[in-house]
């Protein structure tokens, strides 16, 4: 399958006052064509620029970003504008017109390629229809809620047939509940028109529940790139981890006591294993804190547990939980 | 008050109604396309052009700082060569249209100015053009703010009309001075300036509905 996107090198490099912020150091990436593609990171990792690149919202300092082969960097004003009628994008704050009704919102991106009036009208109550919001045509944005008015945005990005959506932290100014409807609409939209898309988020549960793969920025670096499966059940750098396991708020209960993180990677989830371990070992541990989540249904989880006094005793306990399968790693407080 | 002066007060009712439409009409014309050049030139707009940004607001600055009186003076030839006359009511609207430019330059500029920017970067990831960007998503955007800003500037050319009457321009202003101040007609100095306030709060309260009325948020 063909590359939407192919990014190598990238940095970018901002001068403030004299004074340099690089964004994004060295940055090189795929995305697929098809695929719900995250990109995940903390706030100022630099995720955002790096999906206004994708659009050149965004110059590059260096590296080129191509889409569907083309070099972006390369073309003239009139070239970009008509590659960015294929790129849509939808905006934390929505960005709709307040001023014009949904429909005439909707019907913006079509009206900037040059649709006809009847056409772009046609086309804008089909996507209000696919959006679940065809009785709001009429209204204007300020009556509609924070979900509403993404769906109009949704709406609006999909009327001109784009060849991909970027999602700016469109989930992140809403609630669960919205979300979830959020996601489902896009990944229903993904299914169903086979559009590519590429989400950027803060949010673990974002891309967990409708992601394929995930690239995780960290302080402009990309730190892991991955199926989604894979990063969550077995991250690898130390900005992953710290994303998909909650830092640990406790301390050893006393200066000897050892405290240890077990990860479960989805096949050892159904298995008991602190009752195997009791029922086994006669050893007893102490649970500090557990979660699991599930990807693509398969449950992934991790546990802290506090380890009993003796060391021959805490080895056992290890190895017990080693032999099984699981991951296990010492952690201090707030890791 | 005599029948004269009834009469007086009434033509200057309607002379000062001509100056201020078409002296804002004028205004708007010349001065909503500079307040548009004005906030697109600036720092990271769309058309930023430091040249284009610093020459015109160097000259709204001026003619901005001018006193109205100064320039109706300064404007006297010019006037004539525009209208072949330099007194009576048509020709006191190319003045007070000069002297209007550069306010409603200023005042479009700041309301454009309020339009938030992701508005800006929704039309641009969409591939429009500025020229697009900034008819069809900047300047509806901005609407209701434009119209409250107009009933501001109407108010203001209103009130530069009456000067006029300095220079021969006739209206209101030119009665309250003949007869109301050269004259010490108490009277009629107090039916123009009451003519002129109600005037004004027709104009103000207009604008604020047009642009409530327009105000979708």
């Amino acid at each position: 399958m063909e590359n939407v996107y192919e990014l190598k090198n990238v940095y970018k490099t901002y001068k403030n006052d004299g004074k340099e912020f690089t964004a994004l150091k060295d940055v090189s990436l795929d995305v697929r064509e098809g695929e719900i593609f995250g990109i995940i990171g903390m706030s100022g990792a630099g995720k955002s620029t790096l999906v206004r690149t994708l659009n050149r919202l965004e110059e590059v300092t260096s590296g080129t970003v191509s889409f569907y082969g083309k070099d972006l960097a390369s073309l003239k004003p009139k070239e970009l504008r008509k590659v960015r009628h294929s790129i849509s994008m939808i905006f934390q704050g929505f960005n709709l017109i307040s001023q014009r009704t949904v429909i005439s919102n909707v019907e913006q991106s079509l009206k900037i390629i040059g649709t006809p009036r009847a056409v772009r009208r046609e086309k804008a109550k089909q996507m209000l229809e696919i959006v679940g919001l065809s009785e709001k045509a009429n209204e204007y944005p300020a009556r509609l809620s924070g979900g509403q008015k993404q769906r109009v945005a949704i709406a609006r990005a999909l009327a001109a047939d784009p060849k991909v959506l970027l999602c700016d932290e469109a989930t992140s100014a809403l609630d669960p509940k919205i979300t979830g409807e959020i996601l489902d609409l896009l990944k229903k939209i993904n299914e169903e028109r086979k559009l590519t898309i590429i989400i950027i988020t803060h949010e673990m549960s974002v891309v967990e529940k409708i992601c394929d793969r995930v690239a995780i920025i960290d302080n402009g670096n990309l730190a892991e790139i991955g199926e989604v499966k894979e990063v969550f059940s077995n991250p690898q750098s130390k900005a992953a981890k710290k994303l998909v396991f909650p830092s640990n708020p406790f301390d050893p209960s006393d200066e000897k006591g050892q405290i240890v993180r077990l990860v479960f990677d989805g096949t050892q989830s159904n298995v008991p294993f602190i009752a195997n371990l009791v029922e086994e070992t006669g050893l007893k541990v102490n649970i500090l804190s557990a979660n699991t989540r599930s990807v693509g249904g398969i449950g992934y989880g991790q546990m802290i547990i506090e380890l009993p006094g003796p060391a021959k005793d805490r080895q056992t306990v290890i190895d017990f939980f080693r032999k099984g399968g699981l991951s296990v790693s010492e952690v201090s407080r707030n890791e | 008050m005599s029948d004269y002066i009834r009469e007086a007060i009434v033509t200057g009712v309607w002379e000062t109604f001509v100056m201020t439409f078409f002296a804002s009409l004028f205004s708007y014309i010349v001065g909503m396309p500079l307040g548009v050049l004005l906030y697109s030139t600036s720092k990271g707009r769309l058309l930023e052009n430091r040249a284009v940004n610093f020459v015109i607001g160097l000259i709204v600055n001026i003619t901005r700082s001018l006193p109205f009186l100064i320039l109706l003076v300064l404007l006297i030839p010019f006037t004539r060569l525009v209208v072949g006359q330099s007194i009576g009511t048509t020709a006191a609207i190319v003045p007070l249209t000069i002297g209007a430019i550069p306010i409603v330059a200023r005042m479009v500029e700041s309301s454009l100015n309020e339009v938030q920017p992701g508005i800006i970067e929704a039309a641009t990831s969409m591939g429009a053009t500025p020229l697009y960007t900034i008819l069809h998503f900047i300047i509806p955007e901005a609407m209701p703010s434009l119209l409250q800003g107009g009933a501001i500037n109407v108010a203001t050319v209103l009130g530069y009309s009456a000067m006029a009457g300095v220079i021969g321009g006739g209206g209101l202003g030119a009665i309250a001075l003949q007869y109301g101040y050269y004259r010490y007609q108490k009277d009629v100095l107090w039916t123009t300036v009451a003519i002129l306030i109600i005037m004004v709060m027709l104009i103000q309260e207009f604008g604020i509905r047009l642009s409530k009325k327009n105000r979708k948020t």
